[in-house]
């Protein structure tokens, strides 16, 4: 057992002793180191002032990414580096090449926004040479800016140039990471409760199976906003962020095996091997600092019924591991999802990993998330269908999964029955959509009306079909599947 | 030094003009601008936190603190029986906005009390522990239902008429009604609401308050403490975004804080979760516009007659003039040969609504190309031929008497058909619509639409009296100088503009010219900064110090250098005394031994305006400020999901002052406009409740919301014709409104799927469920 919380702010290394298991590193930046560049705008990471770049040591390899400070529990930075604002300019004053590409293109108007913006292109610019226009904006979706239309600043990212100023030590600080990780398990205990963060699967499952009632924390994408919103006192907290062995994604062949703490970024390239669809959803799936925080266990186990990820791992088939000490169970996903916010998850059990087997090429895919706003919006139908058609041309399985249309990411069993047998064309479809008004009785709210749901749900049977059997009839008008199609 | 010397020649050369960096931009992407919440903690800073209440109408019964003062950190609660003052910061004086309810309960989210604590987070921990009784009453919560209600109203209406309208209507060959729903808008300024109060000695009160109206909340604060005026400071640098969501709706943060402050003898901070900030404060006004147009077979309007009922929340605030400015904007570019123009200012049980960009103007201008299009469907012309044939005085051939608009001012300054010709020539708008249309018809599933909108926005506060402004200049007798005025800087850029308008004015660099917080200390009673008003008024009350100064410097320097005063020319870098050539401060500090004075206050009022709202009757505007906007969509007809894809601008900014910012400007407008007009929306509950209180769920527009191509231009060789500060237009405001063309080019898109024979009447904003059912209504009707 550790009792002291380790990372490096910029270079200086932070040991913090007595820490509360939710106090966030915002709060942290601004209340207690009075580094006050970064900034609160919603305090659920979904306006992106707070961003900060986080380095984390990812299989030996120094990683930097870009993440909502405003959410993000101190304790789990243990083992990384924190880069803010702050520590952009280089050591003579100069501005650095992002900062000052944003003044010289006007990138600021009430600067607001502003450091975030330049923490999110910093990051960027650690990571990638000359992006596209496409690049850039997604890698801001999850900045907002009420100033500027992002022009100015899409020009800024389009000019910053790569030379001329120092990176990080990336040799240096990762020797430093490394001198911080230990097998120890980090145990906390501040005025607000007790925090844990184990090293191991084991020490995790006897974490779990000794304090049933903790709350498990994977990025916090969620769960930092019962603190900061909900105002909830979590108390103990256990942690995941440290096992390298739940960010393991293995492929083995027929089936993905996916590590429940692998990111929204670590998954995204292998479901994209899957299809572009996967792809695609998984481009929109928040913003970047939520992308590279939020993890598919996180998203599973959370139990949201307009989580993006459910409808299309349910319709790929997956199957989820649960384990509990030394137990393993493995469920298909579908029968995780029992009620409205409530899964199948037993006390002492924790969400392991996700198998995803591989479609195979007969399989035709189809991914929809409809949005109020195509990028960064929670949807308010998703769907996601996998057909097999048999070799007379017939549909011989037929999965179809919906978020946003029930209490949980369900699938659609009458329209399933409806076209299986039939041959893949506007008959089927149009059974298809008439067996999902018994599927479904979808809730109107703030994001959509129950009217909209239905019919829009199947609609996307329409799209499908149009994709799958006339490819040159244009579908999509925003996103990398329209520019792809445009060429 | 020659090289010196050049360099600030060509520093101070172009400086009016110039497309300078905004005067904060260095600090902002270093992290180093100071905003409120970043001051440094005054020893023994407290924080306040809002008790809000949990119904949206009825009454308060009882309300049990006792738990809130139990509670860990807390050191006080707040109620209204704490107020030395008045409860009222109703900014109409009509004492409808209390501090805190003590009865009546007229919207969710009303404060009812303040608890303050060590810190921030118990404080508001402690605000939920409060035990409140409610008697409930129904909710009135929209439009439609405060009419049912009986229609009661915040204030009163406003009416222009000109022309006999209803014989206008009967003779007119055609006629038909409609009517309109406009959506709402939260600012999502992206720095919350926030105050700080640190109390001096006896009654004296320093506030830091992210307002744009800093004396207004002087006032309000001095009301609620029962103090006079000059007790108490107001003081903001910097804003994180206004919009005009803190012209009025500051005034409760700061007052609270001041009374924490005043009751406590500590210093005080309150800044609200985003969440609260958007349940409590006001929003943009959504309006239902009820229309009757009389028309022709040739795309005349002939007679327009107007209902502009307005969800105005619980209170009045600035809904009287926000509705007036709607009013004002009924005709935007076009000529309305009989009128008659009707407001409604309804009160509702929710946040009471305020300024917001374009102030109501933008929602009378959707209203006026709703009726342009309405009148191309029936008559099957072009939309953009029916904008043409209905400009004022517009048309070639058109003799004089098309120039009057609904409240009697004529349009003396119309170039708005000269901006639409040169738009839709640079932007190939009729090839290019002729290609969409082509294409559509082999497109089964997305449908692309275009669409060229122009705008035409008064430029002045219809309240005539808020047209003044002053600042105030000192020279050092180094030769630098403190610039001081009323305007605050939100991000708009005004500091910078009115520092180049100084600059140039002594002939010195940027770097010369300091720019210093806006607080009421120095520049007194000064109007909010809004109306898109700021750099119209302070650079020109800045330029009045600064001819104050130059007229002793001259007067001075032609005495001491035996030189006549036209010798004397302040040039680019240096003074030209006749043959000589003085650098600045040298002068200055010649001045300064000469014993002349070296600092001086300047003041501007808007000549010309005058305005009777009773008989509807005046000139209330300076000027126009013109546009056009064209814009290109691509709506999925299975989804409602659509994306712009291209948007030519072109702008009127007169001669502008810097077109760095002005582009910042209308690009951030037109941004914004369209966020207003497609993916904002506003949902409240059944029990009033707004359930779009966070930006997970209220979704302004992102990076990938932008359109790709987007071309914009400011008009050039266009001074004003009106002697405004180096001939330049405001340009806070009006290209907020070029976002409309965004909503016809949706509805063109639309209209597609109907032949474009059925008017798509979308209403706003276009969310893609919105144009989906508006896509299914006109296959629906085109397929009867």
């Amino acid at each position: 057992m550790r009792d002291t919380v380790r990372f490096l702010l910029g270079d200086a290394l932070i040991e913090i002793a007595n820490c509360d298991p939710t106090l966030t590193v915002l709060d942290w930046l601004r209340l207690e180191r009075r580094l006050t560049g970064s900034k609160e705008g919603c305090a659920e990471g979904d306006c992106g002032a707070c961003t900060v770049v986080v380095g984390r040591l990812d299989r030996g390899r120094l990683r930097y990414e870009a993440i909502n400070a405003c959410i993000r529990f101190l304790p789990t930075l243990d083992g990384c580096q924190v880069l803010t604002v702050e520590h952009l300019k280089g050591p003579d004053g100069s501005l650095h090449p992002v900062q000052q590409a944003m003044v010289d293109c006007h990138g600021s108007q009430c600067g607001f926004c502003t450091p975030g913006i330049v923490m999110s292109l910093f990051a960027l610019w650690l990571n990638e040479d000359a992006p596209s226009v496409a690049r850039i904006e997604d890698a801001l979706a999850g900045n907002l800016c009420r100033c500027t239309g992002y022009e100015p600043i899409i020009a800024a990212a389009l000019r910053m140039s790569s030379g001329g100023h120092d990176r990080p030590d990336y040799e240096a600080v990762t020797a430093r990471l490394h001198d911080l990780e230990d097998d120890e398990t980090l145990a906390l205990s501040g005025p607000g409760g007790h925090f844990f963060a184990p090293a191991t699967v084991e020490e995790l499952a006897d974490l779990v199976a000794a304090h049933p009632q903790a709350t498990l924390v994977a990025g916090a994408t969620d769960v930092g906003l019962w603190v900061t919103k909900g105002m909830r006192r979590l108390d103990p907290v256990i942690s995941l962020g440290r096992i390298a062995a739940l960010r393991e994604i293995a492929d083995r062949g027929d089936r993905v095996v996916i590590g429940a703490m692998a990111t929204h970024a670590e998954v995204r390239p292998v479901l994209a091997s899957l299809s572009p669809q996967l792809d695609e959803l998984m481009r929109r799936f928040g913003g970047e600092q939520v992308r590279n925080a939020g993890t598919i266990g996180g998203n599973i186990a959370n139990g949201s019924p307009i989580g993006d990820l459910p409808p299309a791992l349910i319709a790929l088939g997956a199957t989820l591991v649960l384990r509990r000490g030394g137990e393993q169970r493995q469920i298909p996903l579908e029968n995780f999802f029992l009620d409205y916010r409530k899964q199948d998850r037993r006390e002492g059990e924790f969400v392991e990993a996700v198998i995803v087997p591989r479609p195979g090429p007969d399989a035709l895919i189809h991914v929809s998330k409809i949005s109020k706003r195509f990028d960064e919006d929670i949807s308010a139908v998703c769907g996601a269908f996998l057909l097999r058609l048999n070799s007379a041309g017939r549909i011989a399985e037929a999965r179809l999964a919906y978020g946003g249309m029930a209490g949980t990411p369900k699938r659609a069993a009458a329209a399933e029955a409806a076209l299986t047998g039939r041959r893949w064309d506007e008959a089927a479809v149009n059974a298809a959509i008439a067996a999902l008004a018994s599927d479904f009785t979808p809730l109107s709210d703030m994001r959509a009306s129950a009217g909209y749901r239905l019919t829009v749900a199947g609609n996307l049977l329409r799209r499908f079909l149009i994709e799958t059997t006339q490819p040159d009839v244009e579908t999509r008008v925003a996103g990398q599947l329209a520019e792809a199609a445009h060429g | 030094m020659a090289d010196a010397r050049r360099r600030l020649e060509s520093e101070t050369s172009a400086m009016v003009g110039a497309p300078r960096i905004h005067d904060s931009a260095t600090r902002h992407v270093a992290g180093e601008a100071v905003y409120i919440d970043d001051i440094a903690a005054p020893e023994g800073l407290l924080h306040a936190y809002l008790g809000l209440s949990r119904i949206a109408h009825g009454r308060l019964v009882s309300l049990d603190l006792a738990p809130v003062l139990a509670a860990p950190g807390v050191v006080a609660v707040l109620t209204a029986a704490d107020i030395p003052g008045v409860n009222d910061i109703s900014s109409t004086h009509r004492h409808d906005e209390p501090v805190f309810a003590t009865q009546t309960i007229l919207h969710h989210g009303q404060p009812l009390f303040a608890v303050v604590a060590q810190t921030r987070q118990a404080a508001r921990e402690a605000a939920a522990l409060a035990q409140a009784v409610y008697e409930e009453t129904p909710p009135v919560l929209d439009v439609a239902a405060a009419r049912a209600a009986g229609g009661r109203l915040v204030t009163d209406p406003l009416k222009l008429e000109r022309g006999d309208v209803a014989a206008a209507l009967a003779e007119s060959p055609r006629r038909l009604k409609g009517s309109m729903t406009i959506g709402g808008q939260d600012h999502f300024y992206l720095e919350s609401q926030i105050a700080l109060a640190i109390p001096g000695e006896e009654e004296d009160m320093q506030v830091f308050s992210s307002t744009q109206h800093p004396s207004e909340v002087q006032h309000m604060v001095a009301q609620v403490l029962g103090v006079a005026s000059h007790a108490v400071t107001v003081e903001v640098r910097r804003m994180g975004g206004g919009f005009g969501g803190k012209e009025t709706q500051s005034n409760l943060f700061a007052c609270v804080a001041a009374l924490a402050a005043r009751k406590l003898k500590r210093p005080v901070k309150l800044r609200p979760d985003r969440d609260d900030d958007m349940i409590v404060t006001g929003k943009r006004h959504d309006f239902v516009v009820d229309y009757e147009i009389g028309f022709d077979d040739e795309g005349r309007i002939h007679a327009v007659d107007a209902v502009y009922a307005a969800r105005c929340g619980w209170n009045a605030d600035l809904s009287g003039p926000v509705t007036d400015r709607a009013l004002f904007h009924m005709d935007n570019c076009y000529f309305y040969p009989a009128v008659r123009g009707r407001s409604e200012p309804l009160l509702t049980n929710t946040v009471s609504n305020t300024a917001f960009r374009g102030f109501g103007g933008p929602q009378g201008m959707v209203g006026a190309e709703r009726f342009i299009e309405e009148v191309a469907f029936a008559t099957g012309l072009d939309p953009l031929e029916v904008r043409r044939r209905n400009l004022y005085g517009g048309t070639p051939g058109e003799g004089p008497g098309r120039d009057l608009t609904p409240y009697h001012q004529t349009v003396t300054d119309n170039i708005a058909g000269e901006v639409i010709a040169r738009l839709e020539r640079s932007c190939d708008y009729r090839a290019r619509q002729a290609a969409i249309r082509e294409a559509n018809a082999r497109s089964p599933v997305v449908k692309r639409g275009i669409a060229l909108t122009p705008v035409k926005f008064g430029i002045s506060f219809t309240a005539t009296w808020y047209n003044q402004a002053g600042a105030l200049v000192h020279v050092y007798t180094d030769g630098s100088v403190m610039l001081n005025h009323g305007g605050t800087e939100m991000g708009q850029g005004l500091y910078v503009k009115v520092a180049q308008v100084v600059a140039q004015a002594f002939g010195i660099g940027l770097d010369q010219v300091k720019i210093t917080a806006t607080t009421t200390g120095k520049v007194p009673n000064t109007s909010a900064t809004a109306a898109s008003s700021g750099s119209d008024l302070n650079g020109m009350a800045a330029l009045d110090a600064c001819a104050t100064i130059k007229a002793r410097l001259t007067e001075f320097a032609a005495r001491h250098w035996q030189e006549s005063p036209e010798a004397i020319v302040f040039r680019p870098g240096f003074v030209q005394v006749g043959a000589r050539e003085i650098a600045f401060a040298d002068l200055v500090k010649a001045a300064y031994i000469g014993r002349v004075q070296l600092s001086a206050t300047g003041f501007y009022a808007t000549p010309k305006i005058h305005w009777d709202r009773k008989a509807g009757r005046g000139q209330p505007f300076y000027y126009f400020a013109y546009g056009a906007a064209a814009a290109e969509v691509a709506v999925d007809t299975l989804t409602g999901e659509y994306k712009v894809e291209r948007v030519d601008i072109l702008h009127d900014c007169g001669t502008s002052l810097n077109p760095a910012i002005d582009k910042g400007q209308i690009e951030g407008g037109f941004i914004q406009g369209m966020g207003w007009l497609t993916t904002e929306e506003l949902v409240w509950d059944a029990k009033g409740v707004l359930k779009t209180h966070a930006p997970s769920t209220y979704k302004i527009p992102v990076a990938s919301d932008r359109p790709r191509i987007f071309n914009v231009a400011l008009l050039e060789n266009a001074p004003n014709r009106e002697a405004t500060i180096h001939r330049s237009k405001a340009v806070g405001e009006p290209p907020l409104m070029l976002a409309i063309s965004v909503l016809h080019a949706l509805s063109d898109a639309v209209a597609s799927v109907g032949g474009h024979r059925i008017c798509p009447r979308l209403d706003a904003p276009a969310t893609p469920e919105r144009v989906l059912a508006a896509v299914e209504r006109v296959r629906a009707e085109a397929g009867r």
